[in-house]
C-alpha cells in the first residue's frame, strides 16, 4: 500500500509498509500512481506523457520514461515501494504476548483550583466524589508497578488530576520513596506533572527540576482564548495567574522536557494564532495543541464545517515551522515530531498505545483504569493496587486492541503512525474500543501529511 | 536517482527482526493525554 499526496509544492509518496518516504517530482509522482492503480510498466510508461500535459509538468523521451521506470523498478526490488503487509499474522501472536506495566497516571487529586467547563474529567472529580491521594495509597501504586514491570527499567509515572498540585505534599513524598528504592529494585522511574499553573511555587519549580522528566503546562495560547474556558471557581480567567508562572518555570528548566499543552476548540479554529502567540510573544518554543474532546452536542465541540479550516490552519504551522528551522529560530509541536530514523519499531506500531495492559490510571482511593479518560466508567475498572488486575477480561479486551483488531483501519496508510489509535476517544464516539473515532482520524492523517511533509522540505529542498 | 529522493527512515522489516523490547514511553502518557499517535516516539534500543 502506498499513500502518494501532494502538500506545498512537494509530491510524496509514503510506502506503509516498509515505512519509505520517497519524494518524486511530478513524473514520478504520476508514473508511480498509474502503477499504483494498476497499470502495467508499459502501459503506465504510455499514459504518462498524457498526465505530464495534465499536471503542466515538461514532457519526456521515451528514453527518459524508461530511465524513470527503471529507477522505480529498483525501489520496488529494494522493498522500498509497493511493500507487502508483512505484519499482518503477528496479530495471532499478539493474544498471547505477555505484557508488563511500565506507566502509570495517579491521579493524586480528584479535583481542581480552575473550572475548565471542557474537561474530560469533569473539573477533576471524574464525575464522582472529590478526593486527594493518601501518601500509603501512592506508595502502594508505585510498588505495584514495580511488581509488574518485570524487567522494563523506565518506568514511567504522571502526576494528574484534576489538578496534582492540590496534593503537593504527597507528590514530593512519594517522589522521594520511589528515588529510595530504585536502585535496589533497578529502575528508573521518570516523572512528569501536568499542572494548570495555579499552584506552582519556588518550591514546586526546584521539585521539578530535580525529578521530573518532563512538565506539561496547560495554556490554551491568547489571553481570550485561554480564559473562555479556564477559570477559577468565580469564572476569573487564569492568564494572568499562571503565564508569569509558566515563564518562570520554563526558565528554569533549562533543557529539560516541557511542553505548554493547550486545547482549541469550536471557538478558536484559528489555532495557529494560540501557538505563535505562545511562541512569539511568550517565548515558548515546546508546544502541543489538542483538538477538544467533548460531547458533539457542545457548543465548544469541533463539527464537520470546522474540518477545511482545521486542515488549513495545520498546513499554515507546518510551513511556518519550516520557516522558523531554516531561520535558525526551530519550534516544537507535539504532533510533527517524527523520528524517521530512531522511531517506533513495527511491534509498537502495532500494538499501540498500551492502555490497559502497560498503561493504567490510578484514581485517589487506588482503583485501577486502563487510562484517565476511562476513569469513573465502572465497566472498565480493572481493579486495585491491593489485589491487582482482577478484571482479567477486561484488561485481555485491550490486550487484543491493536491494529489489525480494527476492522476499519484494514485500508488506512496512516495505521502504522496511530496504530489504531486512542481506545477511549473510539469509545466515546462509536461505543466500542476497537472502533475509531472517524473525527481524530481525519485530523491525525492531515497531522502525518504535515510532519512528513516538512521533513521532505527540510531534508531535500534547497533553500530558497 | 534523478526523478526521486529517498528520506532516510527505519526500516520497518528490519525493526520486525530486532524490535519489542518494549522500553518505550507509553503513547499518550507524557504530554498530549487525549489521542494516541506512536510516530514522535522514539525507540529507546540503539540497534
Amino acid at each position: 500500500m502506498i499513500h502518494p499526496y501532494r502538500l506545498n509544492g512537494y509530491n510524496i509518496i509514503l510506502d506503509v509498509y516498509s515505512g519509505s518516504i520517497h519524494v518524486t517530482d511530478d513524473a514520478a509522482y504520476e508514473a508511480i500512481v498509474l502503477l499504483d492503480g494498476g497499470r502495467t510498466r508499459e502501459e503506465a510508461a504510455a499514459l504518462l506523457p498524457e498526465r505530464l500535459a495534465a499536471c503542466g509538468a515538461p514532457q519526456m523521451s521515451p528514453e527518459e520514461i524508461e530511465e524513470l521506470f527503471d529507477d522505480i523498478d529498483a525501489l520496488i526490488r529494494d522493498e522500498k515501494l509497493f511493500t507487502e503487509d508483512l505484519y499482518r499474522d503477528t496479530r495471532f501472536d499478539l493474544k498471547q504476548r505477555h505484557t508488563v506495566i511500565k506507566a502509570l497516571c495517579l491521579l493524586v487529586a480528584h479535583t481542581c483550583n480552575l473550572n475548565c467547563s471542557y474537561c474530560f474529567a469533569s473539573q477533576g472529580d471524574f464525575h464522582g466524589e472529590k478526593g486527594l491521594m493518601s501518601f500509603e495509597t501512592g506508595k502502594r501504586a508505585l510498588d505495584f508497578l514495580v511488581e509488574n514491570s518485570g524487567m522494563r527499567r523506565n518506568l514511567e509515572v504522571d502526576f494528574f488530576g484534576g489538578e496534582p498540585l492540590l496534593n503537593f505534599e504527597v507528590i514530593k513524598q512519594l517522589t522521594a520513596y520511589a528515588r529510595s528504592i530504585e536502585k535496589e529494585k533497578n529502575k528508573n522511574f521518570r516523572f512528569t506533572l501536568t499542572t494548570n499553573g495555579v499552584g506552582i511555587t519556588d518550591e514546586v519549580i526546584e521539585w521539578a527540576n530535580r525529578e521530573c522528566h518532563n512538565v506539561v503546562l496547560s495554556l490554551d495560547g491568547r489571553r481570550e482564548v485561554n480564559d473562555r474556558f479556564r477559570v477559577d471557581r468565580s469564572g476569573r480567567g487564569s492568564y494572568d495567574t499562571i503565564v508569569p508562572k509558566f515563564r518562570r518555570m520554563v526558565d528554569a528548566r533549562q533543557g529539560r522536557g516541557y511542553y505548554m499543552r493547550g486545547t482549541f476548540t469550536h471557538f478558536n479554529t484559528d489555532f495557529t494564532e494560540d501557538i505563535f502567540h505562545m511562541a512569539d510573544d511568550l517565548g515558548f518554543t515546546e508546544l502541543s495543541m489538542e483538538p477538544v474532546v467533548t460531547d458533539p452536542s457542545s457548543p465548544s465541540a469541533l463539527t464537520e464545517e470546522d474540518l477545511p479550516v482545521l486542515f488549513e490552519q495545520y498546513e499554515k504551522l507546518a510551513v511556518d515551522m519550516i520557516r522558523r528551522e531554516r531561520e535558525g529560530r526551530p519550534i516544537t509541536f507535539y504532533h510533527y515530531m517524527i523520528d524517521l530514523t530512531h522511531g517506533p519499531c513495527i511491534y509498537k506500531r502495532v500494538t499501540g498505545c498500551g492502555s490497559g495492559t502497560e498503561y493504567m490510571a490510578v484514581t485517589a482511593g487506588g482503583e485501577l483504569y486502563p487510562c484517565h479518560q476511562f476513569v469513573g466508567d465502572r465497566q472498565f475498572l480493572l481493579g486495585n493496587v491491593w489485589d491487582g488486575v482482577t478484571a482479567t477480561d477486561v484488561r485481555d479486551t485491550f490486550k487484543l486492541c491493536n491494529v489489525y483488531a480494527r476492522p476499519e483501519c484494514a485500508d488506512c496508510w496512516a495505521r502504522l503512525y496511530c496504530s489504531g489509535g486512542c481506545a477511549a476517544n473510539a469509545y466515546h464516539a462509536s461505543g466500542d474500543i476497537r472502533g475509531i473515532y472517524p473525527y481524530g482520524c481525519k485530523l491525525f492523517k492531515k497531522r502525518i501529511e504535515c510532519a512528513l511533509m516538512m521533513k521532505a522540505a527540510l531534508q531535500t529542498a534547497p533553500e530558497e | 536517482m534523478k526523478h526521486i529522493q529517498t528520506l532516510e527512515t527505519r526500516d520497518m522489516k528490519k525493526s520486525a527482526e530486532n524490535g519489542g523490547c518494549g522500553e518505550c514511553q507509553t503513547s499518550c502518557q507524557s504530554a498530549c493525554k487525549t489521542s494516541c499517535g506512536i510516530a514522535n516516539q522514539q525507540c529507546e534500543k540503539a540497534e
